[in-house]
């Protein structure tokens, strides 16, 4: 059993007086992806958002052993977490550049680390966010998170809707920040799963219905089927 | 023609003062979702505390327009500083109730100052030739214009350096086009939100000595008049940006310049018209962003 | 919960039946009114708090029902005062016929400028509505020969010409029929609260989100909800220039929806009840501000506090900054605090006794 990273104890959260997350628990080591699964609509974003104050929520979190449920976004994320959110949410009408200079929190970031990840945006600098195709952005997206010496990524779904040649960029990308810092990824497509989490947690309607090995999931057709409604060989 | 020239450049001059206006109007709203009633009186206030420095220094000369410019920009900022500090910040996130203290603050500001500069308007002469009028293109232009338009671009410039140049001006810009996110990069929002109010309340009281030079008097009521085509405005131009702020400004003083003079004094309606009008094509604004 | 809601009823009656006998019974209520009740005075004083009600309780409906806010609303109760004053002047019109056409013209200008500005939401809303009670106003002020500009419109027509048959110099009688107009506009809100159209712009007030789920088009019930209140501000208007017999533009101005807006907020977005109650303080205490302010003991005040306690408006601004940042949901919202309050304490003192 290796270090716990992050701990979530009886999350709930809510957005605009509607629950969206009933009653989760779980723990995320501190080292690896863990892969945090279910459908569409089970509360995995909502869940993501309620860990950083996006959304309102109560429950106990404790990060890197500091309860951080009291606190708000902006704290949480100085204690050293790196947040890829859905849909890349970079600032169109801010330049590349600008992108990565807003994220920038430590006092020497890894600009060349970035720069040596990423070629294509480092090439792209002075356009705007709004220019750039979904693949670059959501290079843009991961290099902000990753510009920073975090204690743990939270990355949510980052090759939605991406072209398969990009969608593997994007894990290769994962899998060699994965090296130095541990992630909860949500993530739709089981095959980027396959390759990159050790551990996984499976949502249902805002609870969770199961935790365990990836490969163990992942070889069980008929319950990978049930929790996640695909086959685990189609994707 | 030279009506035309004529109207044209007015329009631009009475547009320099609704922009002072509604730039900081809108940055405040584009940034903080508040809509602030109570810009007008950090207009009014300065124009105020601008006309009490000039008094000494002489109203009729340079430095006292200048000092009074600089007073007014100060007093304004001071102002709405404050305004953020003890009652904005107290309500964070809850806009309706924003706007509400806003709209007391307004109220009780303008009684305030009608209170301790009387109720009637005084009337306020500048430099000689403010009042004169210089020939160009034909036509006789009343200077006064060309110190609006001039301060107006001032404003424009150096608003544009902050916003471009700087980090706080970055996260601003950011912070207008998504907040949260900002946040969940790991910056304090809040911070900002005191800076832009500050900003806002600099240009609206510089904008309050500017707007007494132009009209010849200063009343309590004067921002309040002026917030109502400020808002216009900031509708019109998209709120949050400064661009459409200033394009709007320019847009909507012609429009109501050459509606005055030749459709029997309609400016006023024919600005609420093309409000409908832009509501009615693209509701957010002719630069404003996607809502 | 219920038994609290009947005796709201009860206790409204009881008022609106004791308000009846106000002018035939000389009632002293010292330091509120300036007289007995049944004083012209106290009863000009009476008829300015119901036709505020109208305007608060309309304006109500927005603010408090549907969540919009507003800053037009004035537009409204002074197009049905003007227009009704104009087709009574001008074009000597009947009177019924002015009544009529005036409610329909409530319903085209507030159906017309509602649809307009509905298309955007919140702050925007705001402005947008702004914008056109400020349109309305140019309006009043420019065309002087027939709104009488800044010096407003006055009837100075005997009504008995236009087809009224009694003594109007008699304050009684509009006192009356302004009581009755504001209580019919009160039941008229009731009913479009508890229907379908209110449900659902209540339900847009508490989340958007969810009606667009359901279905049901959020655009259509909030347009309905600002066209209700337009046209009966419209009406408010109308009764406002038959008692005072005059109008000004103040009745179009931003300034008088923000009165508005300050009577609701003071008592309370909960309840229309609440409205009525900020709608006689604020009335009465602007009354009593303005005595106030030229009184001796004020004059004889050093500066720092004669020149705030002399304007009245300071002291309603200030008033209305504290409500909003340390009273919230206003009156209203202070009563049902203490009523839960009160509410527990019996449940525990039961609990008490059971346990006992």
């Amino acid at each position: 059993m290796s270090e716990i990273i992050l701990k979530v104890e009886n999350l709930q959260a809510s957005v605009s007086g509607q629950q969206v997350v009933e009653d989760v628990s779980f723990e995320v080591p501190a080292v690896g992806i863990t892969a945090l699964l279910g459908r569409n609509g089970v509360g995995k974003s909502s869940t993501i958002k309620g860990i950083l104050g996006l959304y309102q929520r109560q429950g106990n979190i404790i990060f890197d052993g500091q309860p951080i449920q009291g606190l708000l976004t902006h704290q949480i994320v100085q204690l050293g977490i790196g947040y890829v959110p859905e849909d890349r949410e970079i600032f169109s009408k801010l330049s590349v550049e600008e992108n990565l200079r807003i994220a920038e929190r430590d006092k020497n970031p890894n600009r060349r680390y970035v720069a040596e990840l990423f070629p294509d945006i480092e090439a792209r600098k002075a356009q705007t966010g709004g220019s750039l195709s979904g693949g670059q952005q959501q290079m843009v997206s991961l290099a902000r998170a990753l510009i920073n010496s975090n204690k743990l990524l939270l990355v949510d779904e980052p090759t939605k809707g991406l072209a398969p040649k990009i969608v593997t960029e994007v894990a290769v990308a994962l899998e060699e920040a994965s090296k130095t810092v541990p992630m909860l990824l949500v993530e739709q497509n089981l095959e980027v799963v396959r390759r990159l989490a050790e551990d996984v947690i499976v949502l249902d309607a805002g609870k969770v219905v199961y935790t365990g090995k990836a490969k163990t999931l992942l070889a069980d057709e008929a319950l990978t089927q049930r929790l996640l409604g695909v086959h685990s060989e189609g994707a | 023609m030279d009506t035309i020239i004529l109207l044209t450049i007015t329009g631009v001059g009475l547009g320099s003062i609704y922009f002072l206006v509604a730039s900081g109007l809108s940055l405040i709203y584009g940034l903080m979702h508040v809509l602030n009633f109570a810009h007008g009186v950090f207009l009014s206030f300065g124009g105020y505390i601008g006309y009490e420095v000039a008094r000494i220094i002489g109203i009729e000369t340079w430095t006292g327009f200048v000092t009074a410019c600089i007073a007014g920009a100060l007093a304004g900022g001071a102002f709405a500083l404050l305004t953020e500090l003890l009652l904005i910040r107290r309500l964070y996130n809850r806009h309706i109730e924003q706007v509400l203290i806003t709209v007391g603050l307004a109220l009780a500001a303008v009684a305030l100052f009608g209170g301790i500069w009387g109720h009637d308007s005084i009337p306020l002469f500048g430099p000689e030739w403010l009042r004169g009028t210089t020939g160009m293109l034909g036509v006789d232009v009343p200077n006064k214009n060309f110190i609006m338009i001039l301060g107006a671009a001032l404003v424009l410039i150096g608003l544009q350096l902050f916003l471009h140049k700087t980090r706080y001006g970055m996260i601003i810009r950011a912070g207008v086009e998504n907040r949260s996110m900002v946040t969940a990069l790991g910056i304090d929002v809040r911070k900002s939100f005191a800076l832009v109010f500050t900003i806002g309340g600099i240009v609206a009281g510089f904008g309050g000595v500017m707007a007494s030079y132009y009209f010849n008097y200063i009343s309590p009521s004067l921002g309040q008049s002026l917030l109502i085509f400020a808002f216009i405005v900031t509708v019109i131009g998209g709120l949050g940006s400064i661009g459409g702020a200033a394009v709007a400004s320019v847009l909507v003083a012609i429009l109501q310049q050459f509606a005055n003079y030749y459709v029997f004094g309609t400016g006023d309606v024919v600005v609420v018209v093309l409000l409908a009008v832009v509501l009615l094509v693209k509701p957010t604004g002719l630069l404003g962003k996607k809502a | 919960m219920k038994t609290t809601k009947h005796l709201q009823w009860i206790i409204g009656i009881g008022v609106v039946a004791l308000l009846a006998l106000f002018p035939i019974l000389p009632i002293p209520i010292p330091g509120i009114l300036p007289g007995n009740t049944n004083t012209p005075g106290s009863l000009d004083l009476l008829i300015l708090c119901l036709l505020n009600v109208g305007l608060a309780i309309t304006y109500r409906l927005l603010l408090g029902v549907t969540g919009l806010l507003s800053f037009g609303h004035a537009l409204y109760f002074g197009a049905g005062g003007y227009i009704f004053g104009i087709m009574l002047m001008e074009l000597e019109m009947p009177f019924w016929w002015a009544v009529l056409l005036n409610l329909g013209f409530g319903v085209i200008l507030a159906g017309i400028t509602g649809a307009i500005a509905l298309r955007v939401n919140g702050i925007p809303f705001a402005m947008v509505t702004l914008a056109f009670g400020q349109a309305g106003l140019v309006l009043v002020r420019k065309n002087s020969e027939i709104t009488g500009g800044g010096e407003g419109l006055n009837i100075t027509k005997p009504l008995q010409e236009i087809g009224l048959a009694f003594p109007i110099r008699d304050i009684k009688y509009p006192f009356w029929i302004v009581l009755t107009i504001i209580v019919v506009i009160f039941l008229i809100l009731t009913l479009v609260e508890h229907s379908r159209a209110g449900h659902v712009a209540s339900a847009i007030r508490e989340n958007e989100l969810r009606i667009n789920v359901l279905g049901i088009k959020p655009y259509f019930a909030k347009w309905i909800m600002f066209v209700v209140a337009g046209t009966l501000a419209s009406t408010v208007g109308m009764a406002y220039i038959f008692a005072n017999r005059a109008i000004l533009p103040h009745a179009v101005s931003a300034e008088l929806t923000i009165a508005a807006l300050l009577m609701v907020v003071l008592g309370g977005l909960g309840s229309k009840w609440g409205a009525v109650i900020g709608a006689f303080i604020y009335t009465i205490l602007n009354n009593r501000l303005i005595a106030l302010s030229s009184s001796d003991f004020v004059t004889g005040l050093p500066d720092f506090l004669r020149i705030p306690l002399k304007e009245p408006l300071f002291i309603l601004g200030v008033l209305f900054i504290l409500v909003v940042l340390f009273m919230p949901g206003g009156i209203h919202g202070a009563y049902t605090r203490a009523v839960a309050k009160l509410g527990l304490r019996k449940q525990a003192k039961n609990e008490e006794k059971l346990a006992a």
